[in-house]
C-alpha cells in the first residue's frame, strides 16, 4: 500500500490518485492503438495497452478495498480466467486464430452485461436509482448478450462446428424485425416505469436470440467483419456498464474500442469491395448452396484437365516466372514451410518467384502475411494485390495453393455473382494456372469458379502439403 | 443532469473522437492483430467486476460477480497473448534472416 503514502504525501486524496491512474490507463490504450497500426510499433502496442490494463486493476482494486474474503474469491476467479485465457491463446493454432478471438470478444460481451445487471441488483434493492441508471444498464445487458451469443455462432462457423453456409428462411428480417422490437419494448418498460429484475433478464434472453439470429444468415467468409463489429459492440456496452458504474476508465476504454472497432469494421469490408450492410444483410454465399460439396464438376458440362506431379513440376521447372497465390488450404495443410522448399528450389534454378497476397486471403487479414513469416519467407517476395496484378500476364505459371474466391474472374465478369466487385488478384492471365485444391468443391463463400474450367488451367488435387512436398520431389528429378 | 453525468458523457463524446483518429491510417495486414488488440482492451470490464463483485449484497450477486470477473480476465490475459502470438510473426526482416 505505499502506493497510498505516496499519494498522501503528493497531497492527492484516493480517489483523486486513483482517478490520475485510470487517466494513465486511457493514454496507454490511446498510445497502444496507435502503435499497433503501425507494423513497426504493433507488437510493442499490444504491450502498452496491456500495461494500461494492468495499471487500471491495480488502481481500481486500492480503491475499492475489497474485504479479505471477497479478495481470496476474486483472486481465485482472476487466476482461474487467467488460466483459462493463457491456455486458449497459446495452444490456438495459428489457423483458428479468428474463431479465438470471437471466443475472447463474446465472454467480455457476457461480462459487461453481467456487471451491469450485478449493479442494477445492488441498487435497485437500495431503490436510488434514476433514468440514466436503467437507460446505462439496458444497453449494456443488450448489447453485451447480443455480442455474446453473436460471437458464440461465429465461433462455430469458423470452428466448422456449423455450416458456413448462410443460414436463411423466408421471412426472416421480419422475425428479426420482430425480435428487436421485443427488446425495444421491454426496454422501455425497464427504463420508464418499472425497475423489475425478471424483465431484465427476459431482455437478456431476447437479446441473446437477437445475436443468434444475427448472425446466422452471415456467410462464414465474412465472418471477420462480423467479429470486428461485435467487438465494436462489446466495447459499446463497456462504456454503458462504466456510465452505470460511474466509472471513467470504463468509459474510455469501451468507447475506444466501440470507436476504432467501427471504423475498422468498415475499412474490413471495404478491402473486400463491399459494403458493410452487403456484408451482414446479403446472404452472400447463399445463392449457390446447391452446389456446395457436391461431386466433382457437378453442374458443369465443362471437363477440368488434371495433371500429375511429374507434369507440373516440369513445366515449373522450366518457366522464368512463378507467381504463387497462397490461400486458406495452404493454412490449414500448415504447408508453409513446404510451400517455401519449392520456392527455394525453383529460385535455385533461376526461375523468379513471388508470392501474391489479396488482402482477404486466408481467413483474417493479413493471414497469409503471418503464415508465411513464420516459413521465413522473405519479405520483399510478398507483393500485395495492386502492386502484382499487372505482372500475373507475364507470368509462365500462377500457381494457385488452396485459395479461390480470390481469383474467381466471376468478381469482374458476372454481375451476378454475390462477389461481383470485389478486387481479385489476376491468376487468369497467367500463361499457365495450376490450381491446388483438394476437391472441386466451391470456397468458403460457397462461389463456382470458372477459372477451374479454363483451358490453361490445370488442377492438381490433393492435400496442399503433400502435393507440395510431391512437387518437390518432381521439381528436383527434372 | 448532474456534474458527473456531464462529465461522462464529455469523456465519451472525446473518446470516440480519439479512437477513430487513432486508427485512421491502417495497412490490410494489421486489420487482424488490431482487431485483436481492441479486443483485448475491452476486457477493462474486469475493473467493473471486480467493484461489482466487492460491493455485492447477496450471494446471487456475488455469483454473478465471480462469473464476471472469470469471463472479463480470459478476455484480458487471451486478448492480449493471442494478439502479441499473431504479432511476434511480423518479426523485422533482419531478425527473419539472422535466425537462417
Amino acid at each position: 500500500m505505499s502506493q497510498i503514502n505516496l499519494l498522501a504525501a503528493a497531497g492527492f486524496t484516493l480517489d483523486e490518485g486513483v482517478s490520475l491512474f485510470y487517466l494513465l490507463a486511457a493514454a496507454l490504450f490511446i498510445l497502444g492503438l496507435k502503435q499497433l497500426s503501425s507494423p513497426k510499433g504493433a507488437r510493442q502496442g499490444n504491450f502498452t495497452a496491456a500495461l494500461g490494463m494492468l495499471i487500471a486493476i491495480v488502481a481500481s482494486i486500492t480503491v475499492i478495498r475489497p474485504s479479505s474474503g471477497r479478495i481470496v474469491l476474486m483472486a481465485v476467479a482472476v487466476i482461474g480466467g487467467t488460466l483459462i485465457g493463457a491456455v486458449l491463446a497459446r495452444r490456438v493454432k495459428m489457423t483458428a486464430i479468428p474463431q479465438m478471438v470471437a471466443a475472447f470478444n463474446g465472454v467480455g460481451g457476457g461480462a459487461a452485461a453481467l456487471v451491469s445487471i450485478g449493479e442494477y441488483m445492488r441498487l435497485v434493492s437500495g431503490s436510488s436509482h434514476g433514468v440514466v441508471l436503467a437507460i446505462s444498464v439496458v444497453f449494456s445487458v443488450v448489447v453485451g448478450s447480443l455480442s455474446f451469443a453473436g460471437s458464440a455462432i461465429a465461433f462455430a462457423k469458423l470452428q466448422e462446428m456449423m455450416t458456413g453456409v448462410p443460414i436463411t428462411y423466408a421471412g426472416q428480417q421480419i422475425v428479426n424485425g420482430i425480435v428487436l422490437l421485443g427488446i425495444i419494448g421491454f426496454a422501455v418498460v425497464v427504463i420508464g416505469f418499472s425497475s423489475s429484475i425478471p424483465i431484465l433478464v427476459i431482455l437478456l434472453v431476447i437479446s441473446l436470440i437477437l445475436g443468434v439470429a444475427f448472425v446466422l444468415p452471415i456467410g462464414g467468409a465474412d465472418m471477420p467483419v462480423v467479429i470486428s463489429l461485435l467487438n465494436a459492440f462489446t466495447g459499446l456496452a463497456v462504456a454503458a456498464s462504466g456510465f452505470a458504474l460511474g466509472n471513467t476508465v470504463l468509459i474510455v476504454g469501451g468507447t475506444l474500442v466501440g470507436a476504432s472497432g467501427t471504423l475498422l469494421t468498415k475499412m474490413m469490408s471495404d478491402a473486400m469491395g463491399r459494403s458493410l450492410s452487403n456484408v451482414l444483410f446479403a446472404a452472400v454465399g447463399k445463392v449457390n448452396e446447391t452446389t456446395t460439396g457436391a461431386g466433382v464438376g457437378a453442374g458443369h458440362d465443362q471437363a477440368v484437365r488434371s495433371g500429375t506431379a511429374d507434369d507440373i513440376g516440369v513445366l515449373l521447372a522450366y518457366s522464368q516466372k512463378v507467381i504463387i497465390v497462397p490461400g486458406y488450404g495452404l493454412a490449414v495443410a500448415q504447408a508453409q514451410h513446404v510451400i517455401r522448399e519449392l520456392a527455394d528450389l525453383l529460385e535455385k534454378r533461376g526461375v523468379e518467384v513471388s508470392y501474391a497476397i489479396h488482402p482477404v486471403a486466408g481467413r483474417m487479414p493479413g493471414h497469409m502475411n503471418v503464415l508465411l513469416a513464420e516459413a521465413d519467407v522473405k519479405y520483399d517476395q510478398l507483393k500485395e494485390m495492386d502492386e502484382i496484378n499487372d505482372e500475373f500476364k507475364l507470368a509462365n505459371v500462377a500457381l494457385i495453393v488452396g485459395a479461390n474466391d480470390v481469383v474467381n474472374p466471376a468478381a469482374k465478369t458476372d454481375p451476378g455473382s454475390p462477389i461481383y466487385g470485389m478486387p481479385i488478384l489476376n491468376a487468369e492471365e497467367a500463361k499457365n494456372i495450376i490450381f491446388m485444391k483438394r476437391s472441386m468443391r466451391p470456397g468458403f463463400a460457397g462461389i463456382d469458379n470458372q477459372l477451374m474450367f479454363d483451358p490453361k488451367t490445370i488442377m492438381f488435387f490433393g492435400d496442399a502439403k503433400e502435393s507440395l512436398t510431391k512437387l518437390v520431389a518432381a521439381v528436383k528429378s527434372s | 443532469m448532474t456534474p458527473e453525468l456531464i462529465g461522462y458523457i464529455t469523456t465519451f463524446v472525446l473518446a470516440a473522437f480519439v479512437g477513430i483518429e487513432v486508427i485512421s491510417k491502417v495497412p490490410t495486414i494489421l486489420h487482424t492483430p488490431l482487431m485483436s488488440g481492441s479486443n483485448a482492451i475491452h476486457g477493462i470490464i474486469l475493473v467493473g467486476a471486480i467493484s461489482v463483485t466487492s460491493a455485492s449484497n447477496g450471494t446471487l450477486q456475488l455469483v454473478l460477480g465471480l462469473l464476471a470477473i472469470v469471463l472479463a480476465t480470459i478476455n484480458v490475459v487471451g486478448g492480449f497473448v493471442v494478439t502479441d502470438r499473431m504479432l511476434e510473426m511480423f518479426k523485422p526482416r533482419q531478425q527473419a534472416e539472422a535466425k537462417r
